[in-house]
């Protein structure tokens, strides 16, 4: 039993989705459970070839040709995925919530870099003639961009922004929009992440000057976080938007729920600027798993950050170990070794990639872990084949970022208490 | 350029910009932005474009003369001469 009042808790009541192996949940699901990888070589101005995870949906189902034009690549993905979740939740005409209480609140790694290296090159074209370069830099640019796309679509007269959280973005945005639902400040939120990374060739050159991005053969075996042979990230684009509800009124329109967003929390490491922090990390998982009234051994399933660094796995795996000392009902999953990094949808990817075991109750595997580095050792690692359990009411999914940003948040499984 | 030349360029460059465009049916005599799905951005693609393949400046101030497509091929016909 919460110990909230139903106005107070908060729920998902739809999602909607682009994985780089997937343009809807159902999709999405099995080909997790299959370990089917989304991961394919791309060829990028500059840096060349490289493994990379990029999505293929219906672009112009929900708005023109014109428009994705005039827009950008994540603007693109934030229409498709906004207009799937209120599908999905059975909101999309705004009869219940109007516009004007509907918020939009949508994570991002970074925005601007893709849209800037595109126009520095054009402008290469004309020998650097700025009267050449274009009208559209600021509208495509502004940190909004992506959530103000998805309201312009919408019609959504409510508030919109995007949160910079890094890598820890999309559960930041997942965390502000059940805030914002708390404070009564909207009546309904679409919450989530946009990665349209992959477009920009700063993305993987920097990752590579760090010794951070993946390279492999098979680029289906590029990520492959916890293994000995890991050697770095896969850049994927996605996006991922939950529609969030407060409990009592999804309850009175019999909404089919998720989950409830039971726990979460944010703290930082306060000490480099990409290199992640174990002991803190613990720590957010420790106050997410308060905020909840759980007790470790109640979580059932975490979803790992663990990108395929070298260090940020071994911190990752510290962290868990030592907070989940005595937890033979915690199974533990990675799904970015089938996706790749969407950045700042990887949060809210790997939450809904999870969230169905609410049902089936399995739990995805983490694929192309061939040799387990002993510094990686965790108990109940589901590796390579998905786990079949009893029941699943717990999620705690991990997500960090760089310069020392850290989010957790726990989804409970909507039982009558 | 000729004048049909500069008709063809100007009706590309919108086709660029929206393919689902209507063409066929424009009244070269009405305002584009009545009979297409255009709006101020799409006028500036529009300048843009011209700047781009003939190196022209047009100044703020001569924005009207794109009303209609007439209008366009009127203001372009001395300025395409030599293109």
């Amino acid at each position: 039993m919460s110990q909230f009042p139903e106005e107070k808790r908060i729920v998902i009541t739809g999602i909607g989705l682009a994985a780089p192996n997937a343009d809807n949940l159902q999709d999405y699901r099995r080909n997790l459970l299959a370990g089917r990888s989304g991961i394919s070589e791309i060829e990028l101005r500059y840096v060349g070839k490289v493994p990379a995870g990029i999505c293929s949906f219906q672009e112009t189902k929900y708005r023109k040709k014109k428009e994705n034009k005039r827009g950008t690549r994540a603007g693109c993905l934030g229409v498709y995925v906004a207009n799937e979740a209120l599908h999905d939740a059975g909101l999309i005409d705004f009869s219940l919530y109007p516009r004007n209480r509907a918020g939009v609140y949508i994570g991002l790694t970074e925005h601007g870099t893709v849209e800037t290296e595109n126009e520095i090159y054009s402008l290469s074209q004309f020998e650097f003639n700025t009267d050449f370069w274009s009208h559209h830099h600021n509208p495509r640019t502004v940190l909004n961009n992506p959530a103000g796309e998805i309201t312009m679509n919408l019609g959504v007269t409510g508030p919109h922004y995007s949160i910079g959280g890094a890598c820890a973005a999309g559960n930041a945005a997942l965390i502000q929009g059940a805030q914002m639902l708390k404070l009564g400040e909207v009546d309904v939120a679409l919450a989530g992440g946009i990665s349209e990374s992959t477009g920009s060739f700063g993305i993987f050159a920097s990752f590579k000057a760090e010794g951070a991005l993946a390279v492999h053969d098979d680029p289906a075996k590029a990520c492959r976080p916890f293994d000995t042979e890991r050697n770095g990230i896969v850049v994927s684009e996605g996006a991922c938007v939950f529609v969030l509800e407060r409990l009592d009124k999804a309850l009175a329109r019999k909404a089919r729920i998720y989950g409830e967003l039971a726990g979460y929390a944010m703290n930082s490491d306060a000490r480099d600027f990409v290199l992640p922090y174990g002991p803190r990390q613990t720590e957010c998982m420790q106050l997410a798993i308060d905020q909840a009234g759980l007790k470790p051994e109640d979580i059932h399933i975490i979803n790992t950050h663990a990108t395929g660094t070298k260090q940020g796995d071994i911190e990752e795996c510290n962290a868990i170990r030592s907070l989940f000392t005595d937890c033979p009902n915690t199974y533990i999953n990675n799904t970015k070794s089938i996706i790749g990094h969407a950045m700042g949808a990887a949060g809210v990817l790997e939450l809904a990639g999870n969230l169905p075991a609410f049902e089936d109750s399995q739990v995805h595997p983490t694929i192309n872990l061939d040799s387990l580095d002993p510094a990686c050792t965790l108990n109940n690692l589901v590796v390579n084949e998905p786990k079949q359990l009893m029941e699943v009411n717990t999620i705690l999914n991990n997500s960090f970022g760089m310069v020392g940003i850290n989010s957790v948040v726990i989804v409970k499984k909507m039982t009558s208490g | 350029m000729t004048i049909d030349e500069i008709k063809n360029v100007i009706l590309e460059i919108i086709q660029d910009i929206d393919d689902e465009a209507d063409l066929d049916n424009l009244d070269p005599t009405e305002a584009l932005r009545d009979q297409l799905d255009l709006d101020s951005m799409d006028f500036l693609d529009i300048v843009m474009e011209l700047r781009k393949r003939y190196q022209i400046q047009i100044p703020e101030a001569d924005y009207p003369h794109l009303a209609t497509l007439d209008s366009c091929v009127n203001y372009l016909v001395p300025r395409l001469k030599a293109a």
